[in-house]
């Protein structure tokens, strides 16, 4: 009897009865470790052999966090609008139009209240798949008024940012949402509500010099980009290369601004217990 | 210097200077033709500065005989007494303070400052404020609440500096505080655009009760030259961009997002100082008068929900 089953040339399996793999089964992360999509799953997020901290988005905090995945999301309904008729490569309707077609996201930001381990909590979570998280009129507004949902409730508020910056289609406006953001928090502050930010790969830009950066607590993941100016504009600037390590969560954490580090599968547990030693 | 659409306008006056030598060196009378040439400068120059395309707005605002804050300052004030330092790490020469008397009342004066000269600009650092910028800005700012002395902040930059140590030293975290202190204030704040509002950098100092734009000055999210870059990928567009922007205080007065615009002299502030100072006095001093009214609850609540209604969403 011979090896192999096949005993004529060429591959003759219908198409209907070929097998899919499908797409996207399997994650490589940056140090070449290959790891099955459902464990990536099962583990928040994180490559179990290097730690690295995969992108995600707010569909997946959201399930990482709230408790059995249930929630109630503010504010779905808001849109961008476009007040200056903005038009460089592409007219900005367009790209919003685009950007939610493929994405199936409103703008770069969602947002909803919850519990956590039984703890009332507020989470605004950024989609960087958005335009790259990028902060316009929509983030800010959905942003403030979760705050306001925070405020009028008492609840705590959680902030998770993943942005590249203010939204250049939106010009001064998006540039006003950094004041806009601000001005709801120190309200917050004020009313002695607690205010948790997560900074994620990548906070950068005027989501950095505003609300992520204002956290009674500022946490970030491992690995994270976190920066005002981001490392090309540096390196251009001073004409130097950056030197290892430079605007990673780490360093952000050594030079002062950040409270502390945390891992993606601790992330709810360690919440939850800032949260209740608050109360 | 003279900017390129400023070409035709110096021209004439080339012109009329020569017909004025004529007029002393010969017996020729050309007082008519001088006259005619006068009013037709005159009308050129209305015609030029009126329909100003806003790259021409943002060239005017860098122009290098422009007046910077400390210009400003001494020009309107009786006594200034600069103050220094953040107490923390250095003292930020990009960013000036200081309490300055104008008609009898003291203000405290904040803005970034520029260099008129190679040695200068590089002191200055080009008008881009580090962290400690910010952060002595803030510790001004906090004094003049704590001596209840009204603010008045004079923007003028390209943005904050995106340097190594800027970063190490939290660029970010120093503009977001000024942002939210900034809210909590309970004297009266001025802020006016005097050239370059650029982006967080000028945002960060410019969180006030009136937000005023003078007539030949930028404000918006990024600068026109690397919005192209990022849009269009290319240097080339600076004029497309500054268009799509809608930067000038104009477009800016009519999205709400300012309060006010201060007119300048005929030809751009640079061309009369003492004009253009006097203006801005006289600005500050009514807008000073009409916020010293209020109650600092109201002033507060009234600063806080002015930046809550900026943006445009579809609900």
């Amino acid at each position: 009897m011979s090896w192999f089953q096949r005993k004529d040339k060429g591959i003759h399996t219908p198409t209907a009865d070929k097998k899919e793999l499908p797409d996207g089964l399997w994650f490589k992360t940056p140090s070449g470790k290959i790891i099955h999509m459902r464990e990536l799953k099962n583990n928040a997020y994180v490559c179990p052999d290097d730690d690295y901290h995969v992108r995600i988005g707010s569909e997946e905090y959201f399930e990482i966090l709230f408790d059995d995945n249930k929630f109630t999301e503010l504010d779905t309904h808001l849109s961008s609008a476009d007040p200056l008729k903005f038009k460089d490569t592409k007219e900005y309707p367009r790209r919003i139009k685009e950007s939610q077609d493929k994405s199936g996201l409103k703008d770069a930001v969602r947002s909803a209240y919850g519990k956590i381990n039984g703890e009332d909590i507020v989470i605004a979570c950024m989609d960087f798949k958005f335009i790259g998280g990028s902060m316009g009129s929509v983030v800010g507004e959905k942003l403030a008024r979760a705050i306001d949902h925070a405020l009028q409730n008492k609840k705590p508020l959680m902030i998770i940012s993943k942005s590249g910056g203010a939204r250049m289609m939106e010009a001064g406006f998006s540039l006003m949402q950094m004041a806009k953001t601000s001005a709801k928090l120190a309200l917050l502050s004020e009313a002695k509500v607690p205010y948790i930010s997560l900074l994620t790969d990548p906070t950068t830009g005027g989501v950095t010099a505003s609300y992520a950066m204002l956290g009674d607590f500022n946490i970030a993941e491992p690995g994270a980009l976190i920066g005002f100016a981001g490392p090309r504009v540096i390196r251009e600037t001073i004409g130097k290369d950056l030197p290892k390590g430079f605007q990673s969560s780490e360093f952000v954490l050594e030079h002062g601004f950040l409270d502390f580090i945390v891992d993606r599968r601790n992330l709810k547990n360690k919440v939850h217990t800032l949260i209740k030693m608050l109360k | 210097m003279h900017l390129e659409f400023e070409k035709p306008i110096v021209a004439l006056e080339e012109k009329l200077a020569a017909m004025q030598d004529l007029a002393h060196t010969s017996n020729v009378d050309v007082s008519d033709a001088i006259k005619k040439l006068e009013d037709k400068i005159k009308d050129l120059k209305k015609e030029t500065f009126n329909n100003l395309t806003r790259w021409q707005r943002v060239q005017l605002s860098r122009h290098p005989e422009r007046p910077y804050a400390l210009d400003y300052i001494y020009e309107i004030t009786d006594d200034f007494i600069e103050l220094h330092g953040d107490r923390t790490v250095k003292d930020d020469k990009a960013m000036i303070g200081g309490f300055g008397t104008v008609s009898g009342q003291t203000f405290m004066f904040i803005g970034q400052q520029k260099g008129r000269n190679t040695k200068q600009r590089q002191m200055r650092n080009f008008g881009m404020p580090n962290p400690e910028g910010y952060r002595k800005a803030l510790r001004l700012m906090k004094m003049a609440e704590k001596f209840n002395k009204p603010i008045v902040t004079l923007i003028d930059t390209p943005g904050a500096f995106p340097g190594l140590e800027a970063e190490e030293r939290g660029q970010g975290e120093a503009i977001a505080r000024n942002l939210k202190e900034m809210f909590g204030l309970t004297v009266p704040v001025i802020c006016i655009i005097i050239g370059e509002g650029a982006s967080g950098g000028a945002l960060g100092i410019a969180i006030g009760d009136r937000v005023l734009m003078m007539e030949n000055t930028w404000y918006s999210v990024i600068s026109p030259e690397s919005c192209s870059s990022i849009l269009w990928r290319s240097w080339d567009y600076k004029e497309q961009a500054a268009e799509a922007l809608k930067l000038t205080a104009k477009d800016m007065l009519a999205n709400q997002m300012i309060d006010g615009i201060i007119t300048e002299p005929l030809g751009g502030a640079h061309v009369n100082l003492k004009e253009a100072a006097r203006t801005l006095k006289e600005t500050i001093l009514k807008e000073y008068k009409s916020l010293s009214k209020l109650k600092v609850d109201k002033l507060k609540s009234e600063r806080i929900d002015k930046f809550c209604k900026m943006g445009v969403v579809t609900e």
